[in-house]
């Protein structure tokens, strides 16, 4: 039994509940009776609770709540409320934002109304939910980093569903909450602004997504290979540098030239992850608002190379068909 | 703890078979179509392609018959479009006709037997409707069937209702106050199982919604088609695509999905068969809707239209480009030209500007054409001080280079004319108009003229 615990041993030490610090005078008590749970204990941590709520949580999942049924029984009403139905084409349904013509006036209740009223009341969880984020970091004594980097998702949230929807002058710019439609809306949408792959910012946006999933496999297999000497004690190889991270740090030196250090590591990781949703907000932000096809941008901006015609030249008959009526 | 592992082994197992059972096996056949590097490819699966041959297959066909002796209009009665056939070809072109169309039903799917003559049977009213449809696609639609053409087994293939057709959607319960699709967010099993819009063909193929969507400039200039207009567009794309079996970039430069610069020709078919369908659902087979009886109507109360599935029917050519129309030659030409010829415009014969008209496909005049030209001659030889300048011009059906070439010809016919006449060489000018093609599309008797100026 003698094995050195770490993250995936099968080894749970189970013992008295752990409560965490005091609190704050002026926050609510933590509520809950903690509890071992043995199966989320070989993932993570075997103890469930005590939460903190407080008001910002309560509010959130409120707000959440009534976002996620406004687009449930939307769905549920589009299937004619047969339950079957809504379980096989669960994944086409949507809610979807009113048509473009209706612009950005307050739409009617069955044609775009309940889209307003769930993106708003999704919104409001979300921006309550980073408040809480924000404040349990503070009350613990934390830095933020978290707060912010959710901040960059909900920034690419809000870009999609109101900022550039009002830009545009349109609620039906938007995107439709469900799963299939908002995948199609987002081939439709590069379909109509000439080919999204010649935004450079959703170029960026990718090289950030990769980038992350590249770095997060480089610091796990690292941390996983020196974990037998303690290493995924990250803190305190820190502080005390031991084996472990000396080991990890020779290794990238040797098989690349370059290591990243304990600490910063985390730094790229956590800007790689933070500028994928931004980089991707601003490319979206930019799209029919500032450029209107971006095949056509990148051709200008010699982005996108010339290759040979290949196929004999092809007048659009639309055209002869405006010079006829001339 | 093996239990356990067997256990998750399995159920790995199910869970792929399960996530993999709607996909086709592979290895699929690729075939390189554009520049290297982008992607324009076609893929085809052979096994798929193999098991479909036999709906491509096109029925054989028989041997003519002789065109000479009475007509059928004469012989027969209540005869309205093939009666210029002799009742040899007309009676082969029945016998096709219930071969192609209702095989098991026989003759008396159409015509009562006792009285072949009586329309009391709503099917024949439809079929010489159809017949009609056949022949003026043959005639004015050349942009997009060419010279190939379609005949009843185009779309029929042996069944008296074609196997892909369309009816304008019906709610039967409004959902007035929760609820509303937009129009999509269902399985669309007219877009690829997609949740894209379910009706492609309603705004395309029946009325004229603008398909285009993407900007024809970099930065915004006024375009304000909208994404969900492009899901729309989308819809009728991958309608196409199925309706073909073939690739987005059969007909498109994927870089740019709008642009026309080095888009494949087929994109060019492509535009004109949107049209064609449309042609056909407005003029023929909507209109006929009130010869049906309900069951063949949709729950609207609408015929049963066409859109490229129709006729395609998973090959990017119908039958595989089989020529079977031009056996037919009740079903190749018009009606009309039929009784009469060809029917050219007379000849304009000015003191200044003289018109000459051409037959389909042909460099020489012939007829009233030809005494045209005889008066061009003459009032060329009275004025001896006059120069003529000639120009060319062709219509759009068929194909641009060889189009170009005829038109040239005509112009040339002129030439030699007059030059045969004595007229001296330096007072003929040939001049190539920057557009020889005269028409939008089709066949247009006005479009194949020569234009000669005389000052």
């Amino acid at each position: 039994m003698a094995q050195y615990q770490n993250l995936f041993t099968r080894v749970q030490a189970t013992g008295p509940a752990q409560y965490g610090i005091p609190l704050p005078a002026g926050d609510e008590a933590r509520f809950g009776k903690p509890w071992a749970f043995h199966l989320l204990g070989r993932l993570g941590n075997a103890q469930i609770g005590p939460v903190y709520l407080g008001w910002l949580g309560v509010w959130s999942l409120v707000f959440g709540t009534l976002s996620f049924n406004i687009i449930g029984f939307n769905m549920l009403a589009s299937v004619n409320w047969d339950p079957i139905q809504f379980i096989r084409q669960l994944f086409w349904l949507a809610l979807e934002p009113p048509p473009p013509g209706n612009g950005l006036a307050l739409p009617a209740l069955n044609q775009g109304g309940w889209w307003l009223m769930a993106g708003g009341f999704l919104t409001a969880s979300l921006l309550l939910w980073w408040a809480r984020t924000y404040r349990r970091a503070r009350q613990l004594g934390l830095g933020t980093h978290v707060a912010w980097a959710f901040l960059a998702a909900i920034w690419l949230f809000l870009v999609l569903g109101f900022f550039r929807p009002i830009l545009m002058g349109s609620w039906g710019e938007a995107v439709p909450f469900g799963i299939f439609p908002h995948l199609d809306w987002t081939a439709a949408f590069s379909l109509r602004y000439g080919n999204l792959f010649y935004n450079p910012f959703h170029a960026l946006s990718i090289a950030f997504l990769y980038g992350s999933a590249l770095v997060f496999a480089m610091h796990a297999g690292t941390i996983l290979a020196v974990s037998r000497f303690g290493g995924e004690r990250e803190i305190e190889q820190i502080v005390d540098r031991g084996t472990a991270s000396e080991r990890a740090a020779l290794f990238w030196r040797w098989t690349m030239g370059f290591n990243a250090t304990m600490e910063s590591i985390h730094r790229w990781a956590w800007w790689f992850a933070v500028l994928c949703p931004l980089t991707g907000g601003i490319g979206i932000l930019l799209t029919g608002t500032v450029v209107d096809n971006w095949y056509l941008w990148a051709v200008q901006h010699g982005v996108a190379p010339p290759y040979p015609a290949i196929n004999p030249a092809v007048v659009d008959p639309a055209t002869l068909l405006q010079g006829a009526k001339q | 703890m093996t239990n356990l592992r067997s256990f998750a082994a399995a159920a790995c197992g199910l869970a792929a078979a399960f996530l993999l059972a709607g996909c086709e096996r592979p290895p699929v056949e690729s075939t390189q179509t554009g520049y290297r590097g982008t992607g324009i490819v076609q893929v085809v699966n052979p096994r798929i392609a193999a098991a479909n041959a036999a709906l491509h297959a096109a029925p054989a066909t028989t041997p003519a018959a002789p065109a000479e002796g009475p007509k059928a209009r004469d012989v027969y009665q209540n005869v309205k479009v093939l009666g210029d056939l002799s009742v040899a070809e007309f009676s082969r072109h029945m016998v096709a006709i219930t071969e192609w169309v209702s095989p098991q039903e026989g003759c008396n799917y159409c015509h009562n037997p006792a009285n072949l003559a009586d329309d009391s049977k709503y099917t024949k009213v439809v079929s010489r409707r159809m017949i009609e449809m056949t022949q003026h696609l043959n005639v004015n639609w050349k942009d997009h069937v060419a010279n190939t053409g379609v005949t009843c087994y185009t779309c029929h293939r042996g069944q008296p209702v074609p196997s892909n057709v369309w009816f304008n959607p019906v709610v039967e319960t409004p959902r007035i106050f929760i609820g509303d699709d937009a129009g999509q967010n269902k399985v669309a099993t007219q877009a690829g199982l997609s949740s894209l819009p379910y009706d492609p063909f309603t705004p395309y193929l029946e009325q004229e919604a603008p398909i285009r969507v993407g900007g024809p400039t970099a930065l915004p200039t006024g375009n304000r088609a909208s994404t969900k207009q492009a899901e729309f567009t989308y819809s009728l794309m991958i309608h196409m695509s199925s309706a073909l079996g073939v690739n987005c970039t059969f007909c498109h430069n994927t870089r740019n999905f709008a642009t026309w610069e080095d888009a494949p020709p087929q994109r060019l078919s492509a535009y004109h068969g949107i049209r064609m369908a449309r042609d056909v659902n407005n003029a023929y087979i909507e209109p006929l809707a009130p010869v049906f009886p309900a069951h063949r109507l949709g729950a609207g109360g609408d015929a049963a239209k066409a859109n490229c599935a129709t006729c395609h029917q998973g090959a990017n050519k119908p039958l595989f480009g089989a020529q079977m129309a031009k056996d037919y030659s009740g079903l190749t030409a018009l009606a009309q030209a039929l009784a009469a010829g060809s029917t050219l415009p007379p000849p304009l014969a000015e003191a200044m500007r003289s018109v000459m008209y051409f037959d389909t496909g042909s460099a020489t005049l012939h007829g009233e054409q030809a005494k045209g030209l005889a008066q061009l001659i003459a009032t060329m030889t009275a004025t001896p001080a006059a120069t003529a300048t000639i120009s060319g011009y062709h219509s759009a059906s068929g194909e641009l280079a060889a189009n170009q070439e005829l038109a040239k010809q005509r112009a040339f016919t002129v030439r030699d004319a007059l030059l045969a006449a004595g007229i001296a060489e330096q007072r003929v000018v040939l001049d190539k108009p920057l557009q020889t093609e005269a028409n939008i599309a089709g066949e247009d008797p006005v479009a194949r003229r020569v234009e000669v100026t005389v000052k």
